[in-house]
């Protein structure tokens, strides 16, 4: 799905979602609700530089950071991320967050699975599937010698 | 009359306690949630060490969206 058809389905369905914006690694905007070219990329910026911020923070955690909300009484900031593409959206104060977090993921994920869809290769130019070995070939297993007793 | 009357003050003072006890906690506090991969969650309330950091580059955004 198109980034900015992913941004007009989302604030469809969420009414707490204010701004949206969809980038990639690079800061480079795919999408936004935003009419301004440079607002937007404005906040696709800060987005970005407010996760790079979330990442260096020591968490004690193994994996990579998945997702943030930040909340303030002015209100709250999500920011997504799925592979190289972000999403991060802005609401009032006190939003659901976890319904926020469920209508980002889904708009990121309409997004994401779009490029993998057209990666995938034709039939005719799919590669043949290895041909089996003999199952001559398999080593038998060593027969137990039979005890005295 | 005089018992009747501390009566209604200790229980106007209590409401008033009380409700400013649940405007504390329902005010809004600031804090950063972290969401990692292997689902662990990490948040961090105003005062923390990176908060007031975060908390600064999300009013960034929020100024950028408005």
């Amino acid at each position: 799905m198109d980034a900015q058809q992913a941004l007009a389905d989302l604030t469809e369905i969420s009414s707490q979602v204010e701004a949206a914006v969809i980038f990639d690694e690079r800061g480079k905007v795919a999408g936004s609700t935003l009419a301004d070219g440079q607002r937007a990329a404005d906040l696709a910026a800060a987005a970005a530089e407010l996760l790079a911020g979330a990442e260096a923070v020591k968490s004690g955690s193994d994996g990579p950071l998945n997702q943030l909300e930040a909340a303030t009484p002015e209100g709250s900031v999500f920011v997504v991320r799925d592979g190289k593409t972000r999403i991060a959206a802005t609401t009032a104060a006190e939003p659901t967050v976890g319904l926020v977090f469920y209508d980002l993921k889904s708009a990121l994920r309409a997004v994401v699975s779009k490029p993998a869809a057209r990666e995938e290769p034709s039939p005719a130019t799919k590669k043949p599937a290895p041909k089996k070995k003999p199952a001559a070939a398999k080593k038998p297993a060593p027969r137990k010698k039979k005890d005295a007793s | 009359m005089r018992r009747s009357s501390a009566t209604l003050i200790g229980v106007a003072a209590g409401m008033l306690a009380g409700g400013a006890f649940i405007r504390r906690r329902t005010t809004a506090r600031e804090r950063v949630d972290l969401y990692y991969e292997d689902g662990s969650m990490v948040s961090l309330t105003d005062g923390a060490a990176d908060a007031g950091r975060l908390l600064s580059l999300a009013r960034d955004v929020l100024r950028a969206a408005r």
